[in-house]
């Protein structure tokens, strides 16, 4: 047998998209996700902890059934709870990269990489030709007789990875890929891995929960939270238009409910206030739960009432908190409605601004973005 | 510290101590070489290593697979087996071997089978030593590699079953390799109780010298007739004994706190 034959790559070249529809319950928690992802494209998963982002992952590579639904791949039926269908783990072309990498301790770099042949039947010496190929193309050729305890972070990340593709599989998870690096690799690798992913012919799964990351890395988001989809979407109109206070959280951006009350654009906040926002699409008509989305770099800070009426949003609250964001300055501010500014650390100091202080707010019309509160299409 | 520990603990020591210092000044040291080369002791010594040997490898065949299933496998009555095949520990030696020579005596429940259909007869034989010693000895194997079992990472056997590899080949490249350090001290343990075994042996399998008459039951018997003879037997047993401890040092010397 030679290296070129060894028995691996169910679908290498074979193109095939994902299809999934899955209900997983276990305990009290349900996880419901329904979605596609074309071969070639990186899907990110983006959720907080206990959002059943694992969970996902873990019935995708069939270390866990489906409650009800099903997972296909190109024409192959991995798991279908109507039919009885499970195909387990090990007979899934599906590469899965662990947060934790989970590198074998008793093996050397270059037999991890080879570890999927040997289990497919290859001789150890053809599997380890065949590892040679993955380690070059990660620039791990020199690393190939360390052990995974010898290893930093990144070089670890590089090798799970190179283990994960060497067996070929048609489709690749990521489980928090970076999570476990420090923030100096973390940069480096982010780009390395980006290329990687980019270069995989099929579908693609990373699960973060770091927007930077989801950004950076993915063709499309899904926003998973308790178990739901409640965002789904590219990157940047996810990061434009966050659609729960998790997602604007994460992006950075003041988000509230509200009704629309005028077609003027103006809007009744849930929280209590209003806002006078400016759509930067039409708002489909009927549309009266809306979402109002405003960044803090738009919102100015006075310690007067302002005046001049040009701003056509203006409001009165009590500053809580600061704290600094490498270059500039978060201001909290508790109102109605509540907000989070940010200025310059020059500007925080010119206004004297502290904890207790009373302030006026302002926003133009033009930076507050308005868009429909539409339920997440499941 | 407080004294009436630091007193009780030094009695303690002495205690453990005395003996084995006794053992060591009562020594024939000048003939001791001369008692060691008899026939009779180096058969004891050479039979008692090749059965404490072949009981420890019987052992890891039999009771690593054993270990692997009470430590993985859930089913009724798990407990209850557990505590079974755990019995030989606390069963006093000479029990056990009353119980083999019933199941597997010339008459006994299985023996009778091996004799009739095999032609092949456990009870005062070599191979029957080696049964006595994997019967007392084996749990001891079984314990300790089943708390590593227990507590081997599993994230590693998913990682190989995403990579293809059957449940078998996860337990032969993965799961073994891990428990690996517990292979080896599980081992020693068994290794070192089968040498020492002497109840069971004796009882099962008697007492001839060449075939059956292990270093302990050497020494018993030696203490009779030529008490120099046993001391200096003793001496090769505490020996071995020590040979254990250091090879161990790693696992029970060390168990500070930080351990």
């Amino acid at each position: 047998m030679t290296a070129s034959s060894v028995p691996l790559g169910h679908a290498a070249g074979a193109r095939a998209s994902l299809e999934l529809d899955v209900v997983v319950r276990r305990d009290a928690f349900t996880l419901e996700v329904a979605t596609e992802v074309a071969p070639g494209e990186v899907l990110g998963v983006l959720g907080p902890n206990g959002a059943g982002k694992t969970t996902l992952l873990r019935a995708l590579a069939g270390l866990a059934a489906v409650t009800s639904g099903s997972i296909r791949l190109g024409g192959t039926v991995l798991d279908d709870a109507t039919a009885g269908t499970f195909v387990p783990a090990e007979q899934r072309p599906v590469g899965l990269v662990f947060q934790d990498y989970r590198l074998f301790p008793h093996l050397s770099v270059r037999d991890n990489v080879a570890f999927a042949a040997r289990s497919r039947g290859a001789r150890r010496s053809d599997a380890r030709r065949h590892a040679d190929r993955f380690l070059d193309q990660l620039d791990l050729t020199d690393l190939a007789q360390r052990r995974p305890a010898q290893l930093s972070g990144g070089q670890a990340q590089r090798v799970a990875l190179a283990r994960a593709l060497a067996a070929e599989p048609a489709m690749l998870l990521l489980d928090e890929p970076l999570a476990a690096l420090d923030a100096r690799s973390r940069l480096e690798v982010r780009s390395e891995l980006r290329r990687h992913l980019a270069d995989f012919p099929g579908p693609v799964l990373v699960v973060t929960h770091d927007p930077l990351e989801a950004m950076v890395m993915t063709d499309r988001l899904l926003v998973l939270e308790e178990g739901h989809v409640v965002q789904h979407g590219t990157p940047a109109r996810v990061a434009r238009r966050p659609a729960t206070q998790y997602v604007a959280r994460l992006v950075g951006l003041n988000l509230y409910p509200g009704t629309l009350v005028a077609p003027d654009g103006t809007v009744a906040l849930a929280t209590g206030g209003s806002l006078v926002a400016t759509p930067a699409e039409p708002i489909p008509p009927g549309s009266t739960d809306v979402l109002v989305a405003v960044r803090p770099s738009a919102i100015a800070v006075h310690t007067a009432r302002p005046d001049h009426a040009s701003p056509r949003n203006v409001w009165a609250g009590t500053i809580t908190g600061l704290e600094l964001l490498a270059d500039r300055v978060r201001v909290q501010v508790q109102g109605a409605p509540d907000a989070l500014v940010d200025l310059t650390p020059a500007a925080v100091a010119d206004l004297a601004l502290r904890p207790g202080l009373q302030v006026w707010l302002s926003a133009k019309a033009t930076e507050v973005d308005v868009y429909p509160d539409r339920p997440p299409s499941r | 510290m407080p004294w009436p520990l630091a007193l009780t603990a030094l009695v303690t020591i002495a205690f453990l101590l005395v003996p084995l210092v006794g053992l060591v000044i009562r020594a024939p040291w000048r003939n001791l070489g001369h008692v060691l080369a008899e026939t009779q002791v180096v058969e004891a010594l050479r039979l008692s290593l090749v059965c404490a040997s072949a009981a420890t490898v019987l052992s890891l065949v039999f009771g690593v697979p054993l270990a692997w299933v009470l430590a993985r496998a859930r089913f009724r009555g798990h407990g209850l087996l557990r505590a079974l095949v755990t019995l030989p520990l606390v069963l006093p030696p000479v029990v056990g071997g009353v119980a083999l020579l019933l199941a597997f005596g010339r008459r006994g429940i299985v023996g009778q089978y091996l004799d009739s259909w095999f032609g092949l007869t456990l009870p005062f034989t070599t191979l029957g030593v080696v049964v006595a010693e994997t019967f007392v000895a084996m749990p001891f194997l079984v314990v300790t590699v089943e708390g590593a079992f227990r507590s081997a990472d599993r994230g590693y056997e998913e990682a190989a079953a995403t990579l293809g590899a059957s449940r078998l080949t996860v337990f032969r490249h993965v799961t073994l390799p891990l428990v690996a350090p517990s292979l080896v001290a599980g081992s020693v343990l068994c290794w070192a109780r089968a040498l020492g075994e002497f109840g069971a042996t004796i009882t099962f399998a008697g007492n001839f010298p060449g075939r059956t008459q292990t270093m302990p039951i050497a020494v018993y018997l030696a203490l009779e007739r030529d008490p120099k003879a046993a001391i200096a037997l003793s001496l090769v047993l505490l020996a071995v004994s020590v040979a254990v401890l250091v090879g161990l040092r790693d696992r029970w010397l060390h168990t500070g706190p930080t351990a």
